[in-house]
C-alpha cells in the first residue's frame, strides 16, 4: 500500500470546507477530537468517548431518520473494525445522505500506538466494497484531498472514504464529554426546540 | 408443546409500536420475532433494518433519537450478551431505547447451549440500567407492552419487553 503522507489534523477541514447542512457522528478518541476541532464542538456533532464500534450504526440511524440532512460519520480504523459488519447494514439500507470517513492511522493511537490490522494486511476499502458499498475511495497524500472532497459532494451515497494518515497526534480540542448534555443539544439544534 | 397464538401477539405489539410513532424496527432474525418483522416489511410507515449484530441496533436507535425519530430493536435473548457496552451511552445519555427480546434458555429449553445466556439476559440488562417488562402469559402482553413503550418513549428510559418461552413456546429438538 502507498505510504501515507497525510497529517490527520489537516484532513477534515479540507474534506468539509463547509460544515453547514451536515450532521456529524464520530467514534471515540482521535476521530472525535478531529471532528470537534472541525466543527468547534458543534451542537450538530455527537462524539463518543467510549462504546468503540458504535459510530457507523449511530450515523446510519441518523441518516435514515433525517433524509433531508447530510450525515457524516468520522471514525478510525480500530473503531470501524470493531463493528465492521455495520458496513453490510449500511449497504443493505443504501442511505443516499450518508458519508463515512475513516481516519486510518494503522494503530490504536489512544492507547499507546499499538499497531492495528490495517498496518499489516487489512484493506478497509476492500471490506467496504465487499460489504456492498458502491462509492469507495482511498487517499494517502495531500494532493488527493481536493478530489476526496469532491467525492464526498458528488458520488452517490452511501460514500466510504479511507484517509491513510501518518501516525501522530489528533487535533487538540477539549470537547463536551457529557453524553446526555450532548444528546439534548443535538436534538434541540436539529429539532429547533431550545 | 402448546402453541400460543403467535399471530395475535405479533400484531398486537406491532400495532402498539405504530401507534407510538415508531418508524424503524431493527432486528437480528429470530423465530420469536419473525412475524413482527414481516409485519414491518408489509407496512409503509415502519422500516425493517437487518443488523449483523444486536449492538448495532442500540446505536441505530440512538442515532434516530438524535433527530427526533423512534426506533426499536428486536432480538433473541442471546443477543443481549452483545449489547452491554453500547448500553453505556444509553445510560449515560438517557437515550430512549426499546428492546424486544424473545427468550431462549428458559422455560422448556432443550438446547444446553442456550441456558447460560438465557439465565444471564435479565441480570445483564438490569446491570446496565434497562427496565424489564416480562411477558409470561397472554394476559401479560398488552400491559407489559404498553408499560415498556411508555417507559421508553414517554419516560425516556431504556426498556426491554421480554417474551418468555413460557409465553412463546419452546423450540423442540
Amino acid at each position: 500500500m502507498t505510504q501515507p503522507m497525510l497529517d490527520r489534523r489537516e484532513i477534515l477541514p479540507q474534506l468539509f470546507p463547509d460544515t453547514d447542512g451536515y450532521l456529524f457522528i464520530s467514534g471515540l478518541a482521535g476521530p472525535a477530537r478531529d471532528a470537534a476541532a472541525l466543527t468547534g464542538d458543534s451542537e450538530k456533532l455527537y462524539t463518543m468517548a467510549g462504546t468503540m464500534g458504535a459510530a457507523v450504526c449511530m450515523g446510519l440511524g441518523t441518516a435514515l431518520s433525517a433524509p433531508e440532512s447530510k450525515v457524516a460519520v468520522i471514525t478510525g480504523d480500530g473503531e470501524l473494525l470493531m463493528n465492521i459488519g455495520s458496513l453490510a447494514t449500511v449497504a443493505t439500507m443504501q442511505p443516499e445522505n450518508l458519508s463515512i470517513v475513516v481516519i486510518d492511522n494503522g494503530c490504536h493511537g489512544e492507547t499507546g500506538g499499538q499497531p492495528g490490522h490495517t498496518a499489516r494486511k487489512t484493506d478497509l476499502a476492500k471490506m467496504a466494497e465487499g460489504a456492498g458499498i458502491g462509492s469507495v475511495r482511498t487517499v494517502a497524500s495531500p494532493d488527493e484531498l481536493a478530489d476526496a472532497a469532491a467525492f464526498l459532494q458528488e458520488a452517490s451515497g452511501p460514500r466510504f472514504l479511507v484517509t491513510r494518515v501518518m501516525q501522530g497526534p489528533p487535533s487538540e480540542f477539549s470537547r463536551n464529554l457529557d453524553p446526555a448534555a450532548c444528546r439534548l443539544r443535538f436534538r434541540n439544534a436539529y429539532l429547533g426546540t431550545a | 408443546m402448546t402453541e400460543p397464538d403467535k399471530n395475535d401477539w405479533s400484531a398486537q405489539v406491532f400495532d402498539k409500536l405504530v401507534d407510538a410513532d415508531v418508524s424503524m424496527m431493527s432486528y437480528v432474525p429470530d423465530a420469536g420475532n419473525k412475524r413482527l418483522v414481516e409485519l414491518a416489511e408489509a407496512h409503509n410507515d415502519m422500516r425493517p433494518i437487518l443488523l449483523t449484530t444486536e449492538e448495532e441496533g442500540i446505536a441505530l436507535c440512538a442515532g434516530a433519537d438524535l433527530v427526533g425519530k423512534k426506533a426499536v430493536l428486536c432480538m433473541q435473548s442471546s443477543g443481549v450478551g452483545n449489547c452491554p457496552n453500547f448500553l453505556s451511552f444509553v445510560k449515560g445519555g438517557r437515550f430512549p431505547i426499546l428492546m424486544i427480546v424473545s427468550m431462549r434458555g428458559d422455560y422448556g429449553e432443550q438446547n444446553p447451549w442456550q441456558y447460560p445466556m438465557g439465565e444471564a439476559a435479565e441480570p445483564i440488562l438490569e446491570a446496565m440500567g434497562v427496565l424489564i417488562f416480562r411477558v409470561d402469559t397472554p394476559d401479560d402482553l398488552a400491559p407489559a407492552a404498553d408499560a415498556a413503550i411508555s417507559a421508553t418513549f414517554k419516560g425516556g428510559h431504556a426498556s426491554a419487553l421480554i417474551l418468555s418461552q413460557r409465553f412463546l413456546g419452546a423450540k423442540p429438538f
